[in-house]
């Protein structure tokens, strides 16, 4: 056998052992939270290495503690929810307002100082978020701003519009500029065009950079720790989850399902619009 | 500028005054919340840094009064800044090389077609797109050293004689081919789940590259006779390099200031303490803001330096090969 063909069928067959192991090494994970989530606590303690329920062993106890409100013994992670998403939509919309004429200017429109502000917005992405955690935790507490959603959304929006850009001005940058320019011979003004004629074909791409937005503000927990920690009310559902990891006796089943319940949104979102997403974040890592 | 080189300076045009009011108009949205979010802090975080101010006094204190070195004195002499920032450099560059390489493996593995390729390549993103709480508990939860899967699973099949306290152990002693080694534990434990965590991204940078990649060139090479190695060697390992710059860059940043990762894993304990979290500890613990924001700036600078060197390194190795 030649070295070629020595090498042909070692890799061909490592790439399925490969292949294999990095789909164990990623699903076995969220596995192990579904099935833990089903299981009574006691299970768990009497049968820690078992990977399966057996039928009359279900539950459904662990999702009704973790998801009824606190009035009713519950851990309230419902209303949790509810704060997730008022944030995570909230930054979605308000970004994509503030990035899609940004990102469209950058692209096509020749100003000074467009350079520099490009860079600026990279520049975001240097500084760790505890260096920005200070100030703005003692900006929000003079403004009345701590404790509440909405500064949470304005931190999110800062920390996502500088990304939202980057994929936004990725993708007008392949509009051809010819559709733009008949439409202004038409007499569209430049809001008319990016309004009627750029937004609409950049529909794929705004789905992808929401969904990143929705996701990164969805999942973030620094900030929400340093802002809502002393808000119960106003916790989301990841620092609610961490809290309850860390002050109350709340068994390992019960966690598990609440993180099911934090991760199934995302996963489902991401399934749904999973094309475009990675399409929008690699754009151009193919051309360099 | 916006004029072309080699035209004289004049006054701009109607048509490119516009332009310049229109392109202006249209990012200030964007550029008053990055000041007022990150470059106002940034800023202010400069000027507490050589201040005396702990929280309490921040209320009614000024801007400007009583300058003072004393933070960055306390910081380089206060126990386990040094360890600190050793920690971070070894969590940075072990989480960096190891998810670049692993996205590799996995890119490389996935590269050609087969039956169910694209659920395979969307599953393999999960790890990256999961709330980095979930995933951490579930990790705690399999590493328990009473309840945990794994260690139950080694002490069964594998023989291990004790569970392992993957996430509380500062240093592991193991008999490794008869020497007697430490290994930090926790450590490598919070370095395998960045790994874990962030391989996806990488994976998915390179697999676009990978496929953009012309076929040509690799047929050429195997009908000279190239096997696959020597084709990764010399023909894509090549195309890739720019990719895999751009990614160590990127990835080196975002594992150098991370904070929620270490924090709900461990929360900095058994030698896991990397200097976001020391932050975080000296502000939430002794509510020294000024200690802390001499801290986070420090990170800042070293961070830095470290990519002025290696935009340095890379920019000469660049010219040479161009030379």
């Amino acid at each position: 056998m030649s070295r070629a063909q020595f090498e042909d069928r070692l890799f061909g067959g490592l790439r399925y052992v490969v292949i294999a192991l990095l789909l164990i090494a990623t699903v076995f994970p969220f596995y192990y939270m579904v099935v833990l989530s089903f299981r009574p606590t006691g299970q768990l303690l009497l049968h820690p290495g078992s990977l399966w329920i057996s039928v009359h062993d279900l539950t459904l106890s662990t999702y009704k503690t973790i998801l009824e409100p606190t009035s009713k013994g519950g851990q309230g992670l419902l209303g949790m929810l509810r704060n997730s998403a008022l944030v995570s939509l909230g930054t979605v919309v308000l970004t994509l307002a503030a990035s899609v004429p940004g990102a469209w200017a950058i692209s096509r429109l020749k100003f000074v100082g467009s350079r520099q502000i490009s860079a600026l917005f990279l520049a975001v992405y240097l500084f760790p978020a505890t260096l920005l955690a200070v100030p703005l935790f003692v900006m929000f507490a003079r403004i009345g701003l701590q404790g509440s959603l909405v500064g949470l959304a304005i931190v999110y929006i800062a920390q996502t519009v500088p990304v939202s850009i980057y994929m936004l001005k990725n993708y007008f940058t392949t509009i051809p500029v010819s559709v733009e320019e008949a439409a202004a011979l038409d007499g569209c003004s430049r809001l008319q065009v990016l309004w009627r004629v750029v937004l609409p074909l950049a529909a794929p791409s705004l789905m992808a950079t929401g969904l990143y937005v929705f996701m990164i503000a969805w999942n973030e927990f620094l900030f929400a720790l340093l802002f809502l920690a002393a808000t119960p009310s106003k916790w989301t559902v990841s620092l609610g989850l961490s809290q309850m990891n860390n002050a109350i006796e709340v068994p390992t089943t019960v966690l598990m399902a609440g993180s099911v319940v934090l991760t199934v949104p995302v996963i489902v979102l991401f399934y749904v619009a999973e094309r475009f997403l990675t399409e929008g974040l690699t754009t151009g890592a193919d051309k360099s | 500028m916006s004029t072309s080189p080699g035209v004289t300076r004049r006054r701009p045009s109607p048509m490119q005054r516009s332009q310049n009011r229109a392109g202006l108009a249209f990012v200030s949205p964007t550029l008053l919340v990055v000041l007022v979010i990150v470059v106002v802090p940034i800023a202010w975080t400069v000027l507490l840094a050589f201040q005396h101010a702990r929280l309490i006094d921040l209320q009614g204190m000024g801007l400007f009064g009583n300058w003072t070195w004393g933070n960055f004195d306390q910081v380089f002499t206060a126990p386990g800044f040094w360890t600190s920032l050793w920690t971070t450099l070894v969590y940075t560059v072990g989480g960096t090389v190891g998810s670049i390489l692993l996205g590799l493996v996995a890119a490389l593995a996935l590269r050609r077609p087969f039956r169910g390729r694209g659920v395979v390549r969307s599953t393999m993103l999960l790890p990256y797109v999961a709330p980095v709480v979930a995933v951490t508990f579930v990790w705690e939860t399999a590493l328990n050293p009473q309840t945990g899967v794994i260690n139950n699973w080694g002490m069964h099949l594998f023989g291990w004689h004790r569970p392992i306290a993957f996430l509380s152990t500062s240093s592991y002693k193991a008999d490794l081919l008869g020497v007697h080694v430490h290994l930090p534990m926790a450590l490598m434990t919070v370095v395998a789940f960045e790994i874990w965590r962030y391989f996806p991204f990488a994976f998915l940078f390179l697999l676009a590259r990978l496929q953009a990649v012309p076929a040509g060139i690799e047929e050429a090479a195997t009908v000279d006779g190239a096997t696959q190695s020597q084709r990764f060697r010399y023909i894509l390992l090549p195309q890739l390099m720019p990719v895999i710059a751009l990614l160590s860059v990127l990835r080196f940043i975002m594992t150098f200031n991370k904070f929620d990762d270490i924090y709900l894993l461990t929360g900095g304990n058994s030698g896991t303490e990397v200097v976001s979290v020391r932050v975080y500890n000296f502000l939430t613990a002794s509510y020294d803001v000024g200690a802390a924001a001499a801290q986070a700036l420090l990170l800042a600078a070293i961070l830095m330096v470290l990519l002025g060197i290696y935009f340095g390194f890379f920019a000469k190795r660049v010219q040479e090969e161009e030379a």
